[in-house]
């Protein structure tokens, strides 16, 4: 991962922060430039909550080179509580950390930790983001 | 008045026993045990490091301290284990808590001593005025070279502080500094492992500087030890802080509290400071609190707190520090410890 | 628009070519095509290939392919949409001819993916999924379809046996097919202890790493029906439609909306409901896609495709043979020439020269071709006329 493609990103992968439309509310993560509900473009930023539940998961055994020193590593589509909104919550992919697999299920909660997520080589930047852990 | 508005720790769920250790180099584990009073120390998992456990004790401090991260206008890493010899760790923990642009930010590092640094560099910068709310943090993933004495405490984990001058739960009444040159324990650039002088690490270094900015505290708040709730003191195992308390005049129960060194390790930067949290989970309302750090190289940081009636309201806002240290844990054997410390020399 | 045909195939065995380079592949299969078809000259060529840059380090296909094609200095264009760039070429093919632009036209996919590493594999591949927000949290592509297969399992009670089935019955098709990459019959057992890639699926639920290329040749059906000495395939129907790169980002995990929609068009454009297709060639990347697919496609319900692969409708001999000639799991998956595979099994059947494997009576075939975890999908209907 190259500085500036990491750097860009910095504020969804440290803080979550999504797009919601300012005339519908639907919520972006990531932020986009028009809302494919209304087609409205004007936005503003939030936080998405940290709390969610696990839609579906997998533990990946055959980890990409980034990864090899984490593997074996759980990892699930995660819905992110949709609070008082009355939509559903966005959805995010990312690690399970710190679970063990065979308690993992479908609907179990989990909340953000801030984590490490690979790094470049012993000299290149060290990229951080988010991860899930169980509640 | 200027203090803790809000305190919050980090410590990873695995651990490794002294017995599991002392498997692998053939040493003798109930000696080591006895000797250090240590049972077994937190490690950190291939994808925490001294960053990440900085941010979720920020988060937590931040619940308890209930104020907006934009008005946080200092933030202060103290660590020997920074991930990056150059490139601030501040400014990672500052962006991920949303405190980023304005804010000042530094890495500390004086050994064990660099958490307690930041915490006093941030009351200096409050009671003067220069920042609303500054963030201190005492944070190491310690590494202690395979088979070395130091390998069976050095652990990691986190502790975080907001200092403020509203919503205070622990007020700093004073602080007292003391420093010489004495070369106890170190680590060249370039190199991963720390060294030590051996039994020169404990008279002239640890026992002289704690000793004498304890002493020189005490004079200073005009307090005797049994005006004291709790002392904590820097715990490179779990014997030295005992030891050191008592030769201040302290006793077992004012310690007791604090000395999290026997299931936890030593967390360097994070010893005291994350002691402190513990105490400040128990503590009551009027509450003294008798604090000295100390770093290798070398010196000691004195603190004389007092609690507030406000600690009652927020202690349960975020995890504490005990049920972060006895739950959850996970026990690893030496070699996926080995691996997640990456002391395994693996191909290219 | 024109109706257009396809008046010759090509294809040479799949497999690890460790003596031929990409050039090379596609010039034999290209080559091959022409043979076939028995034609003098072509007017334009289409490319399928995902990722030449990252697994030899070569882009520019359309002018290094063409240069050793020896067929002069035509128009050629590559095409690329991740896994199911071939199947995108040869919709542009079509739309080519079909518009009057040009006549006799190539359409050829390609890939050669044993240069790299296992790791280079995994990454080129992995840059179908969204760099940012599925590949970065350190997914893998059998990761992602791992995940709708918990899911699929969860919400329908699809079974690890079921599964397993899929590769099974595609390796028992391959072991027909001389031109697969792994002809040998696998039982249900093998699959269920192969080596766990990312729980549930294994390394027999994934198709493989391959060297590979495809071709052939489109012509206007009036042109066809008066130069071709084999039977006409006519293409009937095609629908292309896309979805979200991410898999997270929609709606339901277990669906794949892209190929439903792309189905949608192409049935309607073929006036052909799924009841009429006699056979199919589809995305069997993985285990569940299979399944995922069959039932995107109407074959079977929602939800049922674990139990109609396991009772026999997908076989050789069943209600609708899917993948007879051995999917992407037994013939092997070299991306960017999958799809271009798959019209040529398909025109193979209709032909009636698909030997020991040949469906009886196939006169309407279906191929169905998916970029990603369903992020793009052509579908392709064809009949013999």
């Amino acid at each position: 991962m190259s500085s500036p493609r990491y750097w860009r990103g910095i504020p969804q992968r440290y803080r979550l922060e999504a797009g919601k439309c300012k005339k519908c509310g639907k919520i972006y993560f990531p932020p986009r430039l028009i809302c494919d509900e209304c087609k409205s473009r004007e936005f503003e930023k939030v936080n998405l909550p940290k709390e969610g539940k696990i839609l579906t998961y997998t533990i990946i055994r055959v980890a990409p080179s980034q990864c090899t020193d984490q593997a074996p590593y759980a990892m699930g589509i995660v819905e992110l509580s949709a609070g008082s909104t009355g939509k559903d919550g966005v959805k995010i992919l990312s690690q399970i950390a710190d679970c063990d697999f065979d308690k993992l299920e479908i609907g179990m909660p989990v909340r953000i930790e801030f984590r490490k997520i690979y790094q470049e080589g012993e000299a290149g930047i060290i990229c951080y983001g988010y991860k899930c852990v169980p509640v | 008045m200027v203090g803790i508005t809000g305190y919050g720790v980090y410590i990873p769920r695995h651990r490794i026993k002294v017995e599991e250790i002392a498997k692998v180099w053939g040493a003798d584990a109930q000696a080591y045990k006895k000797g250090l009073f240590v049972e077994e120390k937190s490690v950190p998992g291939p994808d925490q490091d001294t960053i990440t456990m900085s941010v979720e004790a920020t988060f937590s401090a931040l619940k308890r301290a209930q104020i907006d991260p934009k008005k946080i206008g200092a933030v202060y890493v103290g660590s020997e284990s920074h991930p990056y010899a150059v490139k601030p760790s501040g400014t990672t923990v500052a962006e991920a808590i949303g405190a980023c642009p304005d804010v000042h930010c530094a890495d500390f590092e004086f050994a064990c001593k660099a958490g307690s640094e930041a915490m006093f560099v941030c009351l200096g910068l409050v009671s003067s005025d220069s920042i609303e709310y500054g963030l201190a943090i005492g944070a190491d993933t310690s590494q202690g070279a395979p088979g070395d004495a130091l390998e069976y405490t050095a652990a990691a984990g986190a502790a975080a502080f907001i200092m403020g001058k509203d919503n205070i739960i622990a007020e700093a009444i004073d602080t007292y500094s003391y420093m010489t040159d004495t070369p106890d324990f170190w680590r060249r650039e370039y190199q991963f492992y720390p060294r030590h002088a051996s039994r020169f690490t404990g008279e002239p270094a640890y026992f002289k500087h704690i000793l004498g900015a304890g002493k020189a505290m005490l004079e200073k708040v005009k307090m005797k030890p049994n005006d004291f709730q709790y002392a904590v003191f820097h715990q490179p195992n779990g014997k030295f802080p005992q030891r050191v308390g008592r030769l201040l005049g302290f006793e077992k129960k004012q310690i007791e509290t604090g000395l999290l060194c026997p299931k936890l390790g030593n967390t360097y930067s994070g010893s005291s400071p994350m002691g402190l949290t513990a105490i400040l989970d128990e503590a009551k309302p009027n509450d003294l609190i008798f604090m000295v750090s100390y770093g290798s190289g070398a010196g000691s940081d004195a603190f004389v707190w007092r609690v507030t009636e406000r600690i009652n309201q927020v202690r349960d806002s975020a995890v504490k520090t005990r049920d972060m240290l006895n739950n959850n844990k996970s026990y690893l054997e030496y070699g996926t410890y080995a691996k997640y410390r990456g002391k395994i020399r693996k191909g290219e | 628009m024109r109706d257009v045909a396809i008046i010759g195939v090509g294809m040479n065995k799949w497999g690890e070519l460790w003596e031929s380079s990409l050039r090379d592949i596609f010039t034999e299969a290209a080559l091959l095509a022409i043979e076939d078809a028995e034609v003098d000259h072509i007017d334009s060529m289409y490319i399928g290939c995902m990722s030449s840059g990252l697994f030899v380090g070569q882009e520019h296909l359309s002018s290094l392919l063409t240069d050793y094609l020896g067929m002069g200095p035509i128009p050629a264009t590559r095409v690329e949409s991740a896994c199911s760039s071939g199947g995108l070429a040869l919709r542009t093919g079509l739309i080519d001819v079909a518009s009057g632009m040009n006549d006799i036209v190539l359409v050829g996919g390609v890939e050669k993916m044993t240069d790299v590493s296992v790791h280079g594999a995994t990454f080129a591949l992995s840059t179908a999924a969204d760099q940012e927000y599925e590949v970065y949290h350190g997914v893998t592509f059998p990761g992602l379809y791992a995940l709708m297969a918990r899911a699929h399992m969860h919400r329908y009670g699809t079974t690890r046996k079921q599964l397993a089935q899929v590769a099974v019955k595609n390796h028992y098709h391959g072991s027909m097919n001389p031109l697969a990459q792994y002809p040998q019959k696998i039982t249900a057992e093998e699959v269920i202890e192969s080596v766990m890639v990312a729980d549930p699926l294994r390394i027999l639920d994934c198709s493989p790493i391959t060297d590979g290329a495809a071709a052939v040749i489109l012509a206007p059906l009036d042109l066809a029906k008066k130069i071709s000495k084999k039977p006409v395939v006519k293409i009937i129907g095609s629908g292309h439609a896309t979805d979200t790169i991410a898999l997270h980002s929609r709606k339901d995990l277990t669906e794949i909306k892209s190929t439903e929609r792309a189905a949608k068009i192409a049935y309607e454009m073929a006036s052909k409901s799924p009841e009429e297709i006699h056979l199919a060639e589809v995305h069997d990347c993985f285990t569940i896609a299979e399944i995922c697919v069959i039932e995107a496609l109407g074959f079977a319900e929602k939800g049922k495709g674990g139990p109609a692969t396991e009772h026999g409708m997908t076989t050789l001999g069943g209600k609708i043979p899917v993948n007879t000639s051995g999917g992407l799991k037994s013939k092997g998956h070299p991306v960017g020439a999958t799809g271009v595979a798959q019209a040529i099994e398909i025109t193979k059947q209709l032909r009636g020269e698909a030997g020991e494997r040949q469906v009886k009576n196939a006169k309407v075939g279906l191929t169905q071709n998916m970029g990603g975890s369903g992020g793009s999908s052509i579908v392709h209907i064809m009949e013999v006329v």
